[in-house]
């Protein structure tokens, strides 16, 4: 303890701490029955950061190009030591970071955090859960496996159904006309610095306007709440327990990277049939299923487009959330947007379940 | 003076715990992240001979640099009509030599070292000569092995 209050000292001399030991002495975090909920972005956090420490180890080793890629990766599962761990954690770790992105978005959502003064929040929120898709789609594809390769040509192939500007999109993602070797290091461009950078960019504000704002309190307790207020400090009781979460996620990608480690399946062959049951990864599953049921003409307009614009103006509206529901806004009970949620979950939930279990 | 025994308290016992988890903790996190870092070793090329050349591929008084065992060689076709092979790995600073037909010798490009076409050193920074190989011709290929 001296030793640090030592160094402490050391840089007080130097520099003007006091609006840093401000701001964690005053920052608290309110403690209710939703109080749980809190912890999810924080794991989500922590999830990010083991993606970012577990993607920097594999750079080391991981090859870009479509006669290395897969090779590289094969080196790295079995040649190089625990690199069967790094890239299964790597794998299991997107996957749950994006579920627990979910968790964290829908929690938030009935909880109506988004209701003013967290409009933008909301907003940079969103932003970062389209970027970690974005993450997801372009990581995909960089073992160079078969089925990576066609999810990659299917995903690319519905933006050239975006009108107008489509063939210029698919171009632009695909380096060409095919998924070939160009897209290759092109998604690795994507992956690894593009996306990051985006990112940190929008975790970085996400991140201010939280600890600016502090953590909001739903409103169907907020009454009661403010009769009888109860919180804990940030630093260090409620950064502690959120450790103990971490500690836990990172346990449980330990035993799933040990007892499940994640296939390499076969090398891609841009000449080769595309193999049966090819599906994308189960966060874009239930979009894969929307689409399966669009009839191919409606009125004079393809299926597709009209159904890719359908889930585009979806997005948007989702974003735009804290600016339609108006009552909300009042802090008044808003049961229609609360209705929406639940009808999108469910729709998320039971697409998703009718693709593995029917198709 | 007799000193009193330290009394352990069990806070103390307790901040020893939680320390020794921290670092076995921290030791269970970075022992395969350091493994994974120390490059796996490549097992050594066990190639004893390989097919340098064809048979009137180079002209005298002049060489070819190829592959052998991973790492380049040179044949060397003296002006004479002989061939000497050796590595064309320079003991100096590993920089990958060539054959100065100007003045029938190997020469390092990288720090000006000369060889005789016997690896011997002629002049320059390197302390020790050139591996040599053997030579033989089966047909029409140029054989290179290594010494026994």
């Amino acid at each position: 303890m001296k030793k640090q209050s030592k160094i402490l000292n050391w840089l007080e001399e130097r520099f003007d701490l006091s609006g840093i030991n401000k701001f964690i002495d005053k920052k608290v975090v309110p403690v209710h029955k939703y109080h749980f909920w809190y912890g999810i972005g924080g794991i989500a956090m922590f999830l990010f950061v083991v993606q970012a420490v577990t993607g920097i180890l594999l750079l080391l080793y991981y090859r870009p190009s479509a006669d290395n890629a897969f090779e590289s990766v094969e080196f790295i599962m079995t040649s190089v030591r625990f690199g069967w761990l790094i890239r299964s954690i790597h794998s299991w770790g997107a996957n749950l970071m994006i579920f627990v992105l979910f968790v964290h978005m829908f929690s938030t959502f009935f909880m109506k955090a988004y209701r003013k003064p967290r409009e933008l929040t909301w907003i940079s929120g969103v932003i970062l859960l389209v970027l970690s898709l974005a993450f997801g789609f372009s990581g995909y594809l960089l073992p160079w496996n078969k089925l990576a390769y066609f999810a990659t040509k299917v995903g690319t192939e519905m933006a050239s159904l975006v009108p107008f500007v489509g063939k210029e999109i698919l171009i632009f993602l695909r380096g060409g006309e095919d998924v070939t070797g160009a897209t290759l290091t092109r998604f690795f461009g994507f992956h690894v610095a593009l996306l990051p950078a985006i990112t940190m960019i929008f975790l970085g504000i996400h991140l201010l306007f939280i600890q600016a704002q502090g953590m909001s309190v739903p409103p169907s307790i907020e009454e009661e709440y403010k009769k009888n207020p109860k919180s804990i400090k940030f630093f260090p009781d409620f950064l502690l327990r959120d450790a103990v979460g971490w500690l836990v996620v990172l346990g449980l990608l330990g035993i799933l990277a040990a007892l499940f480690p994640w296939e390499l399946g076969e090398k891609a062959d841009p000449f080769a049939s595309a193999p049966q049951g090819i599906k994308p990864e189960w966060f874009f599953v239930f979009l894969f299923e929307t689409l399966k049921y669009v009839p191919p003409k409606i009125l004079i307009f393809e299926g597709e487009v009209l159904a890719i614009l359908a889930i585009a103006l979806g997005v948007v509206f989702w974003m735009l959330v804290p600016f339609f529901d108006k009552r909300a806004q009042l802090n008044k009970p808003s049961p229609l947007f609360t209705a929406i949620g639940v009808t999108l979950v469910l729709y998320i939930i039971i697409m998703t379940a009718v693709s593995y279990l029917f198709s | 003076m007799k000193e009193e025994p330290e009394q352990t308290t069990r806070r103390n016992f307790i901040g020893w715990g939680l320390i020794t988890s921290l670092a076995a903790f921290l030791g269970m996190l970075f022992y395969p992240i350091v493994r994974f870092i120390i490059p796996p070793t490549v097992a050594e090329s066990s190639q004893n001979s390989v097919v340098a050349a064809k048979v009137n591929e180079l002209q005298p008084n002049s060489a070819k640099i190829f592959p052998f065992a991973n790492k380049p060689a040179i044949l060397i076709r003296l002006a004479s009509g002989e061939y000497r092979a050796l590595t064309a790995v320079c003991t100096h600073l590993q920089c990958t030599v060539q054959y100065r037909s100007d003045f029938n010798a190997i020469w390092c490009a990288c720090h000006n070292a000369k060889f005789d076409v016997n690896g011997a050193v002629i002049s320059g920074p390197p302390p020790a000569p050139l591996d040599t190989f053997e030579v033989n011709m089966s047909g029409d290929d140029i054989i290179v092995s290594k010494r026994a």
